[in-house]
């Protein structure tokens, strides 16, 4: 019943992903396409917790970490993107 | 242009000491686990890059004011005179040992000489990863500098 509960939460955040990617090429504007690219990376941790459930296994954990890094990475510098126009400056004070 | 982004520095303050903390974690996992010195690497040279998104180059210059070529070039010699060090002892190359010792706190541990491969390993692609994001973050209002 457990394992049942699992997959279908799973096929959930698969479809999920699914429409998420269609916002990421169909998005009017470019916030929202940056919006459903950290919602992807979001869903993306939230299955391989549930894979590391079914699994019974904690290989995964550094994985999920490492992947929370670099999507919070990412989503700050296409934030920074969208609002200054410079990914890196030089001199912030200038 | 002065901008108001207190929020982003305040969490970069916190964010940057637990990816270091992370990068330790997954350097010293390596010989057994996933991890080693490449993605510790890796992971350090994505905190740096955190850090040099929300603050500015400078600043980041003058935190670490040496030549990331030079960090790159160090780690490879590293590397290369431990794997040439087995030839004292009449081992082929990168031939490795390890024994156990009696530490004062963490007890009995392992201790290899693949670490320090690894921490040349490590400082050669936060060498190479630094000097790719400061070099392409250069514009052209550096040369006025």
């Amino acid at each position: 019943m457990f394992n049942l509960l699992l997959l279908g939460a799973l096929f959930v955040f698969a479809v999920a992903i699914a429409l998420f990617l269609y916002r990421v090429c169909k998005g009017p504007s470019i916030p929202d396409r940056i919006i459903a690219m950290d919602a992807i990376g979001v869903s993306l941790i939230a299955m391989m917790a549930i894979l590391s459930i079914l699994l019974k296994t904690d290989a995964f954990f550094e994985v999920i970490l490492l992947f929370g890094i670099l999507s919070f990475i990412g989503t700050v510098s296409f934030a920074k993107f969208i609002e200054r126009g410079v990914l890196v400056d030089y001199d912030r004070n200038r | 242009m002065k901008v108001n982004n207190v929020i982003l520095q305040t969490v970069t303050k916190v964010a940057t000491y637990i990816i270091l903390t992370f990068a330790i974690y997954l350097f010293l996992a390596g010989h057994h686990n996933p991890g080693g010195g490449f993605i510790g690497g890796l992971v350090i040279a994505s905190a740096v890059a955190l850090l040099v998104l929300v603050y500015d180059v400078k600043t980041l210059k003058a935190v670490f004011p040496f030549d990331f070529k030079i960090l790159a070039a160090v780690g490879v010699l590293i590397a290369v005179v431990t794997g040439m060090g087995s030839f004292v002892f009449g081992k082929p190359f990168l031939s490795q040992s390890f024994g156990y010792f009696n530490l004062p706190i963490f007890g009995e541990t392992e201790l290899a000489t693949a670490v320090i491969f690894d921490v040349g390993v490590a400082l050669a692609v936060l060498g190479t990863a630094l000097s790719i994001i400061f070099t392409i973050s250069e514009d052209i209002s550096l040369w006025k500098h």
